[in-house]
């Protein structure tokens, strides 16, 4: 069940990334979950493996592993401990956007270095309490007093914001700027605060620990991307979460569906000649499986050529990619509840159990996540509003 | 032309700002103009001068001024 897809490039870091998941991530993933608490055993690991820079091109000091590579390193990790691998996803998310964005302003070439050097973790602020869940406004906006900025954020969830190293936070370029006027700001630790502002006792991705919080921060002017917000989003960060966010729900329901294959398998041996009642149903899961997973791979495929050249790199602007992203995002979000349900019905009482080997649990809860993350119903009405001009030639 | 694009921003491009004060080549988007927004604006502009913008020009670049709204209706309208 867990043959590699022939499309997946298996190097020899995502090889790393994998013995991090198998022997690290996987062992603390229930802790990590029973207690809300950070995965911090796995995120050590992965910057011991120089993993938080992986993304940055081997001439700044990284990997220079493109989307497909790092979206199986998010499918293996989640395999053992989901949050792990969306705090590993959406750090590189943020590295992402300033790599791809940042490189021609000297203050994020310095970064970039840094990062590179002390392996940091970047937590995203793009949440704010009173728009609504629409990552492309903001109320709060970057106040100007010569070469610096102040900027307050009201945020309705930080993930990893205690442990973070450092914040990217959207905010409108200036106070008389209309909300979707935004700027993509770096802010650094010590010049930043947060101050909690709720818990994160919640069903699943227990181990991101992403409650809300007043953000207060001051940097110098250079601390803010230059280019605008709306191109960062639609060219980068948009794509990057929404393949990786998809692969680490993959790497759950693969989990899941390989913990029900031993079921069935145990099933089978304790009486040959006869097809256990659950083969059936784990053949309905590993079609579904198959559908996530080709979808995932594809998109992520598509993606990583597609930003190779500057006429595609235009084209991921387009409504048409757009279109793509999101049906990938609705789509394997769904389809990872129905899968880890299935495998929790062909396990039956030992899937429910939580503390048994074919345990479903934690799955199914964390995979609940996937539809709220940018909920879908949000997703799907712009998808609706884009077809009514989208041609189909 | 122009007043006609004028015209329907100002019905549907949900601008922060007055249209009467925007140049040709003002930003759209630093407007206040949502991708939402832009969806109704591409909408009342095939509706207004019938044509129909192919896939390949449905991206932010081609509805980011009223300079480059102008440019693709007359790329369009001189093919047909």
């Amino acid at each position: 069940m867990q043959e590699p897809h022939p499309n997946s490039t298996s190097t020899q870091h995502l090889e790393v990334v994998r013995r991090i998941a198998q022997k690290v991530a996987g062992p603390a993933a229930d802790v990590v979950d029973r207690e809300a608490r950070f995965p911090h055993e796995a995120i050590d690991a992965l910057k011991k493996a120089r993993m938080m820079s992986a993304l940055v091109p081997a001439e700044l000091g990284g990997f220079g592993c493109g989307m497909v590579e790092l979206a199986g390193m998010c499918e293996s990790l989640a395999q053992h401990c989901a949050s792990a691998a969306m705090v590993f996803a959406m750090h590189q998310i943020q590295v992402a956007c300033i790599v791809r964005h940042g490189m021609s302003q000297p203050f994020f070439q310095r970064y970039i270095a840094e990062l590179v050097e002390r392996q940091l973790v970047i937590a995203s602020v793009t949440s704010e309490v009173g728009v609504g869940g629409e990552m492309r406004t903001s109320i709060c906006s970057v106040e100007r007093q010569g070469d610096d900025f102040g900027l307050v954020k009201d945020a309705s969830t930080i993930s990893y914001g205690e442990q973070a190293d450092d914040l990217l936070v959207t905010a409108r370029r200036a106070p008389d700027a209309p909300g979707n006027d935004q700027a993509l700001v770096l802010v650094r630790s010590p010049n930043y605060t947060l101050e909690k502002k709720g818990g994160w006792d919640t069903l699943g991705m227990r181990g991101t620990c992403s409650p809300p919080f007043k953000m207060t921060s001051r940097g110098n002017v250079d601390q803010i991307l230059r280019e605008p917000f709306a191109d960062i989003a639609s060219h980068t960060m948009v794509p990057f979460s929404h393949i990786l966010w998809g692969n680490c729900w993959l790497g759950i329901a693969t989990a899941a569906v390989s913990r029900a294959h031993a079921f069935v398998r145990t099933q089978a041996r304790a009486k040959p000649g006869a097809l256990p009642p659950t083969a059936m149903r784990l053949a309905e899961a590993s079609s579904m499986l198959q559908t996530m997973r080709t979808n995932a791979h594809d998109v992520a495929s598509e993606c990583q050529e597609l930003m190779q050249t500057q006429e595609g790199t235009h084209s991921l602007s387009s409504i048409g990619f757009a279109l793509k992203m999101n049906n990938l995002k609705v789509s394997s979000s769904q389809l990872v509840v129905q899968i880890v349900n299935h495998a929790l019905l062909i396990c039956g009482i030992v899937g429910y159990k939580n503390d048994s080997k074919f345990a479903m649990g934690r799955h199914l809860r964390d995979a609940h996540s996937a539809a709220l993350m940018v909920g879908n119903d949000r997703i799907y009405a712009t998808n609706a509003s884009m077809l009514l001009v989208l041609k189909d030639n | 032309m122009n007043d006609e694009i004028r015209r329907i921003l100002k019905e549907h491009g949900r601008l922060s700002v007055d249209v009467q004060t925007l140049t040709d080549e003002t930003d759209l988007y630093q407007a206040g103009m949502t991708s939402h927004a832009s969806v109704n604006v591409m909408l009342a502009l095939e509706g207004t001068f019938d044509v129909e913008f192919p896939d390949r020009m449905l991206k932010r670049g081609v509805f980011e001024s009223i300079a480059a709204i102008r440019a693709a209706i007359q790329e369009l309208t001189a093919k047909g």
